[in-house]
């Protein structure tokens, strides 16, 4: 095994070429092109054996890639906020067309503003295109999932997209050490795709024809409903077998952090979450019963192992890097959702934070830890509060 | 018995749902019959997107691909990609397009596969406006064509730019291949696709592909119309290989634009001012195209 110390978007290249993809399309946005640049490189080089299809746009980078899919090859893009936008339309067609194409999506903000940075809510839009969606905390995770979403995507009870999503620079562009697994362990973990349809002269079919009302498009949504519920199961498995063979592995749909006796819960994805457990480390020192949950998978929403974790928790606190306009913040108007008739009532409060990249800093964390204590022992002062804003 | 100028297999079968007298299934018929089994085709929204039937039937004998209305371009990118990771050889790998979805929303992802050199066949059936919602106006609507978004009302509202020239777009590109055919003559048509089959990289045929709902004409005129279209020089039949034109349907005694449009209830509003203008128009585009084959003789 080697060790490199290499940024989030090379630890995604890296995994790129351990799980052999054969077609790689993409268009470059910052701060996603260091991944399809190193990419590039990789093919230059021969040390990936993939068509590189240099597209005029995201749009086409992902209609390209289910075509690819569909006619049996593994594939991958990368994109971010506007190019992530610019491929809804075919988002939806990637699920429903059951190709299991697999992205990377850098985490950033829309404009406008301009601005290139951290934010959830390009990938959140795209919550409901029956795509599986990963956050990594990361860099090493970023590199084991993608590995990980091969298997998952490509299991004949999933045969679905996926994405993981990495914070803008915080994950991007920020190097760290990382273990480059084995190519054979690779090999041995993740076999070649075999797509359930294969180019066949001799039978053909045609995929994705018109279905009317009274025909077979509701029965053909269902049973993407019910692979999204087959894919949780897999999560779980794939990142235990992972784990066997490469010696980690991420604790499926949600990492629990110290947050088995803790008072104060919270909950967040993304690289705040390795903040915020420095902080909750430093809260029990305090004698504060602090502790974390990692959302590390948002599709399928995780509603059962919520509940179940925390159940001992006084006041639940839920970190959003992004906001639905005229509600709440996405993660948790859906934690609400998952609690409700589970549990008896809790305080559940939402912080809006780091938006537009602002720094969710150890501070900002404590500030919300103190909040969240404050809470326990007065009641709730509002339930959606946006921190470290400028008024 | 003489031999049948064109192959007796069918690639594609009886039973579609196209309207009657339909130009677009001739399109397909004649194409899959140069090309062959070992064709896959895509096919974005337009007409062909309900044509084959719904699912899970289809009256294609070969792999057919649906994707969105403007990436058609990208599809068959993506697909020859798959193929070429698989180490299949031998393959067509073709998309099949109306006019909108090549001339309008799709000229992007179109232009990108061309000039990254995809070894593809592209075809745009044109019937020149959208029809498979409901007849609105493309930008290969012709000059003067009434259409539900180009009404005549009381102000003349009908389609004011003429055609836009896909077929000198692509050779803007340097596309090695670009060719028009008409399905009023199936032997050049034919021929066509198969020299596209074996010019490596892309290819670009437009069709001449009447739409008798659209264009407001009796179904069983198509075929008279589209030969109309060829005489008058409306629609010219020609190839571009490497840059070089040839005229593969000379016109000797050019029949009056008039004619052609008479026949159709789409210009059933232009007078004879219009008509005189049209006329104008189509024998300029004729003597360029007559000198752009002068041109490129020595090539
Ligand atoms: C993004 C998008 N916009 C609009 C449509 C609706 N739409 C479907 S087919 C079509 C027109 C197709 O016209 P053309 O390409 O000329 O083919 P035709 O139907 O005339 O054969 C339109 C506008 C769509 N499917 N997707
Ligand atoms: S509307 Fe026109 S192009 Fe479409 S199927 Fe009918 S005749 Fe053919």
């Amino acid at each position: 095994m080697v060790k490199k110390v290499i940024t989030g978007n090379s630890a995604a290249a890296y995994g790129v070429k351990l799980a052999r993809v054969q077609v790689v399309s993409a268009y470059p946005i910052t701060p996603q092109t260091t991944v399809v640049e190193k990419l590039a490189d990789f093919v230059a080089n021969g040390e990936l054996n993939a068509r590189f299809v240099n597209v005029e746009s995201e749009h086409s980078a992902l209609a390209a890639l289910i075509s690819a899919s569909l006619g049996g090859a593994r594939t991958f893009t990368a994109t971010s906020a506007h190019g992530l936008a610019l491929m809804h339309e075919m988002m939806h067609w990637a699920a429903g067309a059951r190709t299991p194409v697999v992205m990377v999506n850098v985490n950033r903000a829309m404009g406008p503003p301009w601005n290139i940075w951290a934010e959830m809510t390009d990938s959140i839009a795209q919550r409901d295109t029956g795509w599986i969606q990963f956050y990594g905390e990361s860099n090493q995770e970023v590199l084991d999932t993608m590995i990980q979403l091969y298997r998952i995507c490509e299991d004949k009870e999933v045969m679905l997209p996926g994405m993981i999503c990495e914070d803008a620079f915080y994950l991007s562009h920020t190097v760290l050490p990382v273990d480059i697994p084995e190519q054979e362990d690779v090999d041995r973990f993740l076999p070649p795709f075999e797509s359930a349809y294969k180019l066949d002269f001799d039978n053909p079919v045609s995929i994705g024809s018109l279905s009317m009302p009274h025909q077979w498009y509701m029965e053909l949504r269902y049973k993407i409903a019910e692979s999204m519920e087959n894919a949780r199961k897999k999560i779980v498995e794939v990142d235990r077998e992972f784990g066997k063979i490469f010696g980690r592995s991420y604790s499926g749909l949600v990492e629990n952090y110290r947050g088995d006796d803790a008072d104060l819960l919270l909950i967040c994805a993304g690289t705040m979450a390795s903040t915020a457990k420095d902080v909750v480390d430093e809260m029990r020192n305090e004698g504060v019963k602090a502790g974390l949950l990692r959302l590390r998978v948002f599709r399928p929403f995780p509603n059962a192992e919520i509940v179940n974790l925390v159940q001992n928790a006084k006041v639940i606190g839920v970190a959003d890097r992004s906001i639905s306009f005229g509600n709440q913040g996405p993660f948790f108007t859906e934690i609400k959702g998952a609690l409700y008739g589970k549990i008896p009532t809790k305080l559940l409060k939402n912080y809006i934070v780091g938006i537009g990249g602002r720094d969710v800093t150890t501070n900002t964390l404590k500030s919300i830890f103190r909040n969240m204590a404050s809470i326990k022992d007065h009641g709730l002062d509002e339930e959606v509060t946006w921190v470290d804003l400028k008024r | 018995m003489a031999k049948p100028t064109i192959p007796t297999e069918e690639y594609m079968l009886s039973g579609h749902m196209a309207c009657l007298g339909c130009g677009a299934p001739l399109a397909m018929r004649y194409l899959l019959k140069a090309l062959g089994k070992r064709t896959v085709v895509s096919i974005p929204a337009c007409c062909w997107a309900v044509i084959p039937g719904v699912f899970p039937y289809t009256n294609l004998k070969v792999p057919l691909v649906y994707t969105a209305f403007e990436v058609t371009g990208a599809s068959i990118s993506g697909l020859r990609a798959a193929i070429d990771a698989r180490g299949i050889k031998d393959v067509n790998v073709v998309g099949f397009a109306g006019d909108g979805g090549t001339a309008d929303i799709g000229i992007q992802a179109l232009s990108g596969a061309v000039e990254r050199g995809e070894n593809i066949i592209y075809m745009c059936y044109d019937n020149e406006a959208y029809m498979n919602t409901g007849i609105q106006r493309s930008s290969l609507t012709p000059f003067g064509a009434w259409t539900t978004t180009t009404p005549v009302g009381k102000t003349k509202f009908w389609q004011k730019t003429q055609k836009k020239n896909m077929v000198e777009i692509m050779v803007a590109h340097r596309i090695p291949y670009a060719a028009t055919v008409s399905v009023a003559y199936p032997e050049d048509f034919i021929n066509k696709v198969r020299k596209a089959a074996g010019i490596p990289g892309p290819k670009y045929i437009h069709a001449f592909a009447p739409c008798p709902t659209g264009w407001r004409m009796p179904p069983e005129k198509t075929i008279e119309i589209a030969r109309l279209a060829t005489d008058s020089c409306v629609f010219p039949i020609y190839e571009v290989e490497y840059g070089k034109y040839k005229i593969t349907r000379k016109v000797v005694n050019k029949k009056p634009v008039a004619d052609y449009l008479k026949m159709q209830g789409r210009f059933s509003h232009l007078g004879e001012e219009e008509m005189k203008q049209i006329q104008e128009y189509v024998d300029r585009e004729w003597e360029l195209l007559l000198k752009k084959e002068e041109f490129t003789k020595e090539w």
